[in-house]
């Protein structure tokens, strides 16, 4: 499964890019920041039936209703608190707003190419098809989500099959 | 700046599109031992319009197709081909097939080549026939047939010559800005040679070397600007003929003035370009009616893409959420004696409540919008059928939301079928039974509450009881001779039911009842049938006014907040002990008055904690969905609302049990709930628990209602 990430490699070889960088527990993740339309708090998630545990629910963004995901439960992390920390990055996928839940939102980064290395295959809980690749930062290690392949795959429930 | 010719291509097909809407109707209407000139005039230069914009465009099948229409059409309304019905019909047919072709060029494909031919086979042929002329004359310039033909060859065909390249048209435009003016010479720059302009902004001149007639160009622009704005006369011109047409609005100062050049050409071209100008009259004819109709029309109308409004309407439900916020934070505020702000409050909300309303009904297009086409349906049908029907609309003004009217359109197209095929009895029947030998078939609309009533009443024999139990014994429905009438005439509705006795082209295959009820249920609607043998049928649809806004009943259940939409609740009561009984396991029903209802409860369905599980504790709504009747058990109920109705499926996806979602009032997102979802999750929900059973209170009752047949609750 090399391709995707030969992709894009291939892409971020063009120029550096900028990332968000969050956490998830003690560890570092970034996502593309062209990606993401709004950091918020998490509040008020109206609570959907009948759906896997880590879709919280839907919210209000301005009229505009909006599926909540927190990626602590669906990478089954030990500690999943809801706090005055607890934030939400909203994202726009596919034509889609979706918010996702982190532990918090550190900074924003710029990475080089060569900064960016290809993910090694692993990982059952996060496969490496939903990765970029991981950045170096010094002693920093950032994981590079590729959030569109994340949030519109089949496991996450979220983007009804035509199948279905 | 150079502005893509495909730009105008949307409006050119919806322009196009109404032109062949008015078509239709005109052809419809169209009296065929007595003609009405003026309809007969307007058929001509609807088919003349669309030939300009698609000659403009390149759509070239269109373009021909609508030529020989055209030239078909000009004989008519000369008189020189006389009307028959089946020549009706053949105009009927080509306008169907100029439709197709539009909706081809609009997919970006090229229309059927084969349909193409034989439609212009068959006007040939009734050219040949009625006639004796061939359409092929000219292909750009309308048939002359007396074109200049004493002429000496040689000459004529110089005359030709200088028709068809050398003529010169001035093309005036009046009060154009800048921009479209611009636009609009490039435009013209690409149907000839502009010689000059000049000009200013109330009165700009071209002046183009062109064989392209003159009402063509003005069909071009009218794309554009509209046509009074609009005046071409061409150079060389008899000047009678032309201060009369144009005098009006064109002072003598701007009359053209004859070049010497133009003198030789004219004599020989004269003839042509008069002949033009007779083409023209049917233009002429046009500008001098139109704008009157027009300067009245342009103030009242104009065309928005829905998208715009939808998004209009969007804000607007986020102004009245945010009113509603608002309103709560002052309630719960120590405002005291603080009038001001109250009054305040009060107003904002009148007004909120306005703006909706008249934002609402924006999407609102009357029922004549649909009405329109079955003229055509039932004279097709009666047609095949050999019957002979009168159709009567009704309330074709009623207004309903846009994205209803387009979807109604099918199934009541089936429905109108069914009636012309089942319901009204051939000719002779009818005359036996002492009925005129005329049926009757009535479109009726109308309003009633937040919902819009659309009947299909026929006076045919009505619906046969007996044969529609035995057919469906036949087919296997659990049916007893004890339904009732209600009941029965729903049958027809099953899949794969039929009582025609031989399947036509018409109907009668068995497919399209049930469609036709699932397409209305999906709209939010239902269907209610009422019969009488020897009488009619009438088919009635409710449906509500729009899908935009809902009044719900907002409901709670444990610390959640869900809206049940009002239209499906029927009432609301406390359950008594004794109306509860358990039912084949964890089932439980509820007896009201005489029905016994199966029980829904809310908490169980959608996992909800901390509800109320002693039953009789909680709040029994009976709710019809789908022609059914449940009781949902809810813990409170807290009030009624108009709600705006927010799509799941957006962002996320279908979730079952729950129809959207919407905005309260603090900012919260509520789910609206979708009834027979609901019952249909509850039951798979206990389908799931029965191999497992014992850890759920119901069976705790179940058990003991075994013993004591009546309800205990516990939990």
């Amino acid at each position: 499964m090399n391709t995707s990430n030969d992709a894009a490699l291939a892409a971020a070889e063009a120029h550096n890019r900028e990332f968000l960088v969050f956490s998830l527990g003690d560890e570092e993740y970034a996502v593309d920041i062209l990606k993401v339309q709004e950091i918020r708090g998490y509040e008020n998630v109206t609570r959907i039936a009948n759906a896997p545990d880590f879709i919280k629910g839907v919210t209000n963004l301005r009229g505009v209703i909006v599926p909540i995901v927190d990626l602590r439960i669906k990478f089954h992390l030990d500690k999943v608190e809801y706090g005055g920390q607890t934030v939400v990055i909203v994202v726009n996928v596919e034509d889609r707003v979706v918010g996702i839940v982190v532990d918090g939102v550190s900074d924003v980064m710029t990475l080089a190419p060569d900064q960016i290395k290809p993910a090694p295959e692993f990982g059952v809980t996060l496969s490496s098809d939903f990765l970029s690749g991981l950045g170096s930062l010094e002693d920093r290690m950032l994981v590079i989500v590729d959030i569109d392949k994340l949030l519109t795959s089949d496991e996450m429930e979220l983007v009804e099959r035509v199948a279905e | 700046m150079r502005m893509d010719i495909t730009d105008f291509y949307d409006t050119f097909f919806e322009e196009a599109e109404e032109l062949l809407a008015d078509m239709e109707r005109h052809l419809l209407e169209l009296d065929v031992d007595e003609p009405d000139t003026e309809q007969l005039n307007a058929i001509f230069r609807a088919a003349h319009s669309i030939k300009g914009g698609a000659g403009t465009f390149g759509f070239d099948i269109l373009q021909k197709t609508t030529h020989l229409f055209e030239n078909l059409l000009d004989h008519t309304r000369k008189g020189e081909l006389t009307l028959r019905r089946d020549i009706v019909d053949t105009f009927l047919e080509t306008k169907d097939m100029l439709s197709d072709q539009l909706d081809a060029y609009r997919n970006g494909d090229e229309p059927d080549q084969e349909a193409f031919e034989r439609i212009c086979r068959t006007l040939q042929q009734i050219a040949l026939e009625e006639i004796g002329q061939d359409l092929d004359g000219g292909a750009a310039a309308p048939p002359k047939p007396a074109a200049a033909p004493k002429e000496p060859e040689p000459e004529s065909r110089e005359a030709d010559g200088e028709a068809g390249e050398g003529d010169q048209l001035v093309v005036a435009l009046l009060n154009v800005g800048e921009k479209d003016r611009q636009l609009l010479v490039e435009e013209l720059a690409q149907l000839g040679d502009v010689v000059a302009q000049g000009g200013d902004e109330s009165r700009y001149e071209v002046t183009l070397a062109s064989s392209v007639s003159g009402d063509d160009i003005e069909a071009v622009m009218c794309f554009i600007i509209d046509a009074d704005q609009i005046q071409i006369r061409s150079v060389g011109n008899d000047q009678a003929a032309q201060t009369e047409e144009l005098a009006e609005a064109v002072k003598s100062a701007d009359a053209p003035q004859p070049k010497p050049a133009d003198e030789p050409a004219k004599t020989a071209a004269g003839k042509a370009a008069v002949d033009q100008k007779a083409a023209s009259a049917s233009a002429a004819a046009k500008p001098k009616t139109k704008p009157k109709a027009k300067s009245g029309g342009e103030s009242t109308s104009i065309r928005v893409s829905v998208d715009k409004v939808d998004q209009i309407i969007n804000l607007v439900g986020e102004l009245i959420i945010t009113q509603s916020m608002l309103d709560q934070t002052v309630s719960e505020m120590d405002v005291g004696s603080d009038g001001a702000l109250l009054n305040g409050m009060s107003l904002l909300q009148r007004n909120a409540r306005d703006l909706q309303e008249a934002v609402m009904s924006i999407r609102m297009i009357p029922m004549d919008f649909v009405f329109s086409r079955f003229p055509r349906v039932v004279r097709e049908t009666a047609g095949k059928l050999g019957k002979e029907i009168e159709l009567v609309t009704e309330g074709e003004s009623t207004e309903l939301d846009k994205s209803l009217t387009e979807r109604i359109i099918d199934p009541l197209t089936h429905l109108v079928r069914n009636s012309l095929d089942h319901g009204i009895e051939p000719p002779d029947v009818r005359e036996a039974a002492g009925k005129p030998r005329t049926g009757k078939l009535i479109l009726s609309a109308k309003h009633q509450g937040g919902n819009i009533i659309i009947e299909v009443i026929d006076d045919g024999a009505g619906l046969n009881r007996d044969r529609l139990l035995s057919k469906a014994r036949e087919n296997g429905l659990p049916v007893s001779d004890a339904m009732s009438d209600d009941e029965v005439w729903q049958l027809i509705f099953a899949p794969g039911f039929s009582t025609a006795k031989e399947v036509t082209d018409v109907s009668g295959r068995g497919v399209g009842m049930d469609v036709v009820k699932r397409n209305i249920q999906g709209m939010g609607g239902h269907v209610q049938i009422m019969s009488r043998p020897g009488e009619g049928t009438t088919i009635r649809i409710v449906l509500p006014l729009t899908l935009a806004i809902l009044d719900g009943m907002s409901i709670k259940v444990g610390s959640e907040m869900f809206i049940l939409p009002l239209s499906a609740v029927l009432e609301s009561l406390q359950p008594a002990k004794a109306d509860l009984y358990a039912m084949a396991g964890d089932d439980v029903v509820l007896k009201v008055r005489d029905e016994y209802l199966p029980v829904v409860a809310v908490h169980d369905a959608l996992d909800v904690p901390d509800a109320k599980t002693e039953l009789t504790e909680t709040i029994a709504v009976i709710v019809q969905g789908e022609g059914r009747r449940y009781a949902l058990l809810v813990d409170d109920l807290v009030g009624q609302q108009q709600v705006v109705v927010k799509n799941l499926e957006t962002n996320y996806r279908k979730v079952p049990g729950v129809s959207a979602a919407t905005i309260l009032g603090d900012g919260s997102v509520a789910l609206i709930l979708d009834i027979t979802g609901l019952h249909r999750l509850s039951r798979a929900k206990k389908e799931r628990r029965r191999p497992e059973r014992g850890s759920h209170s119901l069976e705790v009752l179940s058990d003991k209602a075994l013993s004591d047949n009546a309800l205990e609750t516990s939990s």
